[in-house]
């Protein structure tokens, strides 16, 4: 396990080359609590009062949150000692980290590699010794693809479930807060101190959070698996859809039952998703007009002016894309045909796995179609970059409990992660299952 | 000019009588040292959410019972996105297709029904002060919670335009949804203006008018509108599709903003707010707790205290007053009509000369009430009732009712017993023989000049009934 002493010797000695913190000052909660003097890395679009936060744009530039957010009091109450904030895709736009305004997080397994996004900065952070556990954010995979992309468990829970107060909004109907750690067990431990209702936050669910029984034998336990999500998938790397086969094979093994179930608007998923949320940020980064806080333009010379030079320095050009693009979306003429269209289209894809409870416990797919990339690779591609979410941005837009699982390497020794996708607020079962599953891949198992 | 009907429509903003802000803890409150009322949430910081205060709810609810609107118990709110300094998080929370209430309506003093189309609750913006070395915002106001109501084109005169805002201002103070202020900008209204031949069928193109912050303006404004758009047509121009602003001073409609720059808003639904879903049961109670309405209470005034239309609907118009009222002739319903009248007349007189406001006066009803009785009495005369009036209002170093109870007993007794006036009407009649022969030549409304004298040697503080019965008993022998 991963002390604080470690956690800060890693940081002193790799960081520099890993590149997952953009800011590293320890604090220090409560003395004694479940997560007692574990240290745990904050991605930076999350709340710490005292400590520059910047989502990883330049915009925020000198920005002091004055209050920490929900989960950072609840890590503080439950123990926890903080150790920094961690690198990300600007406003969690990006599947890589290459995208932070700052710079590029390099994988700590293989250092010419992304380590996934935008959640890069705390999956780097734990793979590589820095921190026991790390709290990331999910819109479309941005905590489960870097955890499988650092051979790490990462949980997306219920939309609802923990709460968003004090995290800088991406699309704020998708987000949710969760962990990232070396074992489904941890992510879990971390998760029963988050979780729960918050009235700072009106889409928090008032639902009881129930503990996790641990098992060995899964006799009975229904797993469905979706052609869409693994036979049927286009660009599925072959090691990948390989190690899901033997992922099944060993669920089997332990007694549950595969279920062929179809989740027919899966295709539409990536195109639904881009458009709802790009619409959400669209307003959603309003707010950063440098007026208030954060950079503002020298001398503009009219109010607009001042709106569009302080906006243009400072967003990157991916922001500035999803920012037009959701604004296309919502625009007088077109919001029918495009974001309406998306809604109705979200309201598709959670009818699909609704229909799936029916024949099943839960979902299993990989987590992303392909290994870890090479840095640079897609920097000039953002289509071929949005399709690595295929299978992530469903159980997003459906509002879905998902974990990634480690299950092992592929021919390149690059980790693998498979995708449990759970019924709303059963983070429970997923995260047993993902036990058994993590345990029978555990490194050597394969 | 008589060949074109004004269609007006009124756009109504009022401020909901909370504590505290619609989306955060804060304070609401008129002033206070800028941005100091504020916090994450009204600031639009990084991470800050909303979450809607109850308050604010139950009081729209209660603004669309009043105007006999169909509460929906589901609503929805929306972002509108525009960017402004003063709009912290560069979109206003409001309520788009889907508002807490639709299809009300309001009873005008003509008799006639005007329509209201919704209701929706929204968050009001900051201030942006421009002054000569740039312009200051100031956030303090940012997050007040609003109702905007919003009426259909069913008004064809200015006048009418009034009476709907009148009538729509007496139901929001009576059930304390809102304190009425227009200088304040506690109500805001916006007037949308078009006129159209008459016995036409289609509307002509409107006009948005805005900063009209009182009665006499809403009615100036739309005069001069009206006036502006009919000269534009018969001169054969056309009227085309603004926003204009009200100026005061020059008392006339001002170009804001054409239709061409007009901001497309992109509303849609906010992700922070769910649906807002009223529980039936809590809507019947909301329904039961009303207390009477404006239109009730001027009907019970003209029919169980046979007020006239005019006076009933001037007590009507400021609720707090009319609660007063209520209360200090409960039990008296012979003084009721003139007291109201009363105060109408001559106790509004004073108010016209010096700096009290009505919501001191309901404090001192009873002893207004009082004052009224002795006068219709007799124990006061219009003279000293004039002269108490003055006095007690004049004196601003004590409340009203503290000055009107010093006054009333400064101002003695009348005299009305014949011993004492005797003595006078007799050297009055000693002193003008002539008048005199006439009145008993058949002038009889001479009697009048003779009360006038006696009262004006007995200083006023005579009763001039037991004058004018002695000037009878002696003359008409």
């Amino acid at each position: 396990m991963t002390t604080l002493a470690a956690a800060e010797a890693q940081i002193a000695a790799r960081d520099a080359e890993i590149g997952a913190f953009l800011h590293v000052e320890t604090l220090r909660g409560s003395t004694d609590g479940p997560l007692a003097g574990l240290p745990i890395a904050v991605k930076d679009n999350i709340a710490v009062a005292g400590q520059p936060m910047t989502a990883g744009s330049r915009i925020l530039r000198g920005y002091v949150p004055v209050r920490h957010a929900t989960v950072v009091d609840r890590l503080l109450a439950a123990g926890a000692v903080l150790v920094g904030k961690t690198n990300l895709d600007e406003f969690g736009m990006g599947s890589s980290t290459e995208l932070s305004a700052f710079k590029p997080t390099r994988n700590p397994l293989d250092v010419t590699r992304v380590p996934g996004g935008s959640s890069g900065g705390s999956a780097a952070a734990v793979a590589a010794g820095m921190a026991w556990a790390s709290l990331g954010t999910d819109t479309g995979g941005s905590i489960r693809q870097p955890a499988a992309f650092c051979g790490l468990a990462g949980l997306k829970p219920t939309y609802g479930r923990v709460s968003r107060s004090g995290v800088v909004a991406y699309a704020s109907s998708l987000d949710q807060v969760g962990p990232l750690a070396k074992t489904v067990r941890e992510v879990a431990q971390v998760y029963a101190v988050i979780a729960g209702h918050d009235p700072h936050d009106s889409t928090s669910a008032d639902q009881p959070v129930s503990a996790v029984a641990w098992r060995d034998d899964l006799a009975g336990l229904r797993i469905g698996v979706a052609r869409e999500h693994l036979d049927a998938a286009e660009g599925l790397d072959p090691d990948v859809q390989a190690r899901m086969h033997d992922v099944l094979r060993a669920l089997q093994d332990r007694g549950a039952i595969l279920v062929p179930v179809s989740l027919p608007h899966t295709r539409h998923g990536i195109a639904a998703y881009y458009l709802v949320a790009t619409a959400e940020a669209s307003a959603n980064l309003s707010r950063y007009d440098g007026l208030r806080y954060g950079q503002r333009a020298e001398n503009p010379q009219t109010l607009e002016a001042l709106y569009t030079q302080s906006r243009a320095q400072s967003l990157g050009q991916e922001v500035q894309r999803r920012i037009l693009l959701g604004t296309f979306a919502l625009s007088a003429g077109y919001q029918d045909a495009f974001y309406q269209k998306a809604c109705r289209v979200r309201r598709k894809i959670a009818d699909d796995f609704h229909a799936a409870w029916q024949t099943c416990d839960l979902l299993l797919s990989p987590t992303s179609p392909v290994p870890p990339w090479p840095l640079g690779q897609m920097t000039d591609d953002p289509l071929a970059m949005y399709l690595m979410d295929a299978f992530t941005v469903g159980p997003s837009l459906a509002g879905l409990p998902a974990l990634s699982v480690p299950v092992g390497v592929d021919r390149q020794q690059l980790p693998i992660g498979a995708q449990l996708v759970g019924r709303p607020f059963d983070e429970a079962t997923i995260l047993a299952v993902g036990d058994v599953v993590q345990r029978a891949f555990a490194t050597g198992a394969a | 000019m008589s060949a074109f009907e004004p269609v007006i429509g009124l756009e109504v903003h009022a401020q909901l009588m909370t504590r505290t802000k619609i989306f955060c803890g804060c304070a609401v409150s008129v002033g206070g040292e800028p941005n100091t009322r504020t916090c994450p949430v009204c600031l639009g910081m990084p991470g800050a959410l909303p979450v809607l205060n109850a308050e604010v709810v139950r009081l729209a609810v209660r603004a669309g019972l009043g105007t006999g609107c169909a509460i929906q118990t589901t609503s929805v709110f929306a972002r509108k996105n525009y960017f402004y300094p003063d709009l912290p998080k560069g979109y206003q929370i409001t309520q788009a297709d889907l508002p807490i209430c639709l299809d009300g309506q309001l009873l005008l003093d003509d008799g006639k029904v005007a329509r209201i189309q919704r209701i929706h609750l929204e968050e009001d913006a900051g201030k942006s002060i421009h002054g000569a070395t740039g312009t200051r915002v100031d956030l303090n106001r940012a997050g007040t919670p609003l109702v905007e109501i919003v009426g259909h084109p069913d008004l064809r005169s200015a006048d009418e335009a009034v009476a709907y805002l009148r009538a729509l201002r007496g139901i929001l103070v009576t059930l304390g949804v809102c304190d009425g202020n227009m200088e304040e900008g506690s109500l805001r209204c916006d007037a949308n203006v078009s006129v159209r031949p008459i016995g036409s069928a289609v509307f002509g193109t409107r006009v948005e008018i805005k900063n009209m912050n009182s009665f006499r303006s809403v009615r100036d404004a739309i005069m001069f509108e009206v006036e502006r758009q009919v000269g534009l047509i018969t001169d054969g121009d056309r009227v085309r599709q603004e926003t204009r602003l009200w100026n005061v001073d020059l008392a006339r409609t001002e170009s804001m903003r054409s239709k061409e720059e007009a901001a497309d808003y992109r509303y849609f639904p906010d992700p922070d707010l769910p649906p807002l879903h009223l529980d039936p049961a809590w809507l019947d109670a909301q329904r039961a707790d009303l207390p009477e309405l404006p239109a009730a209470r001027k009907a019970r005034y003209e029919r169980d205290l046979g007020l006239d239309l005019r006076t009933a609907t001037w007590l009507t118009d400021e609720p707090p007053r009319a609660d007063a009222f209520d209360q200090s002739v409960a039990g008296m319903p012979d003084l009721a009509a003139p007291f109201a009248v009363f105060l109408m007349t001559q106790v509004q007189a004073q108010l016209q000369r010096v700096e009290r406001t009505w919501p001191e006066l309901v404090d001192a009803m009873p002893v207004l009430l009082r004052i009224c009785g002795k006068w219709r009495g007799g124990q006061l005369s219009n003279k000293m009732l004039a002269d108490l009036l003055q006095t007690g209002f004049a004196d601003l170093t004590q409340p009203l009712a503290t000055a009107l109870t010093g006054a009333e007993s400064q101002a003695g007794a009348v005299l009305s017993d014949d011993a004492a006036l005797e003595p006078v009407v007799d050297a009055i009649l000693a002193q003008f023989p002539g008048e005199v022969a006439k009145y008993r030549a058949g002038q009889k409304q001479l009697t009048g000049f003779f009360v006038g004298q006696a009262m004006r040697q007995l200083a006023g503080k005579a009763d001039a009934k037991v004058i004018t019965a002695l000037l009878a008993r002696k003359l008409d022998v």
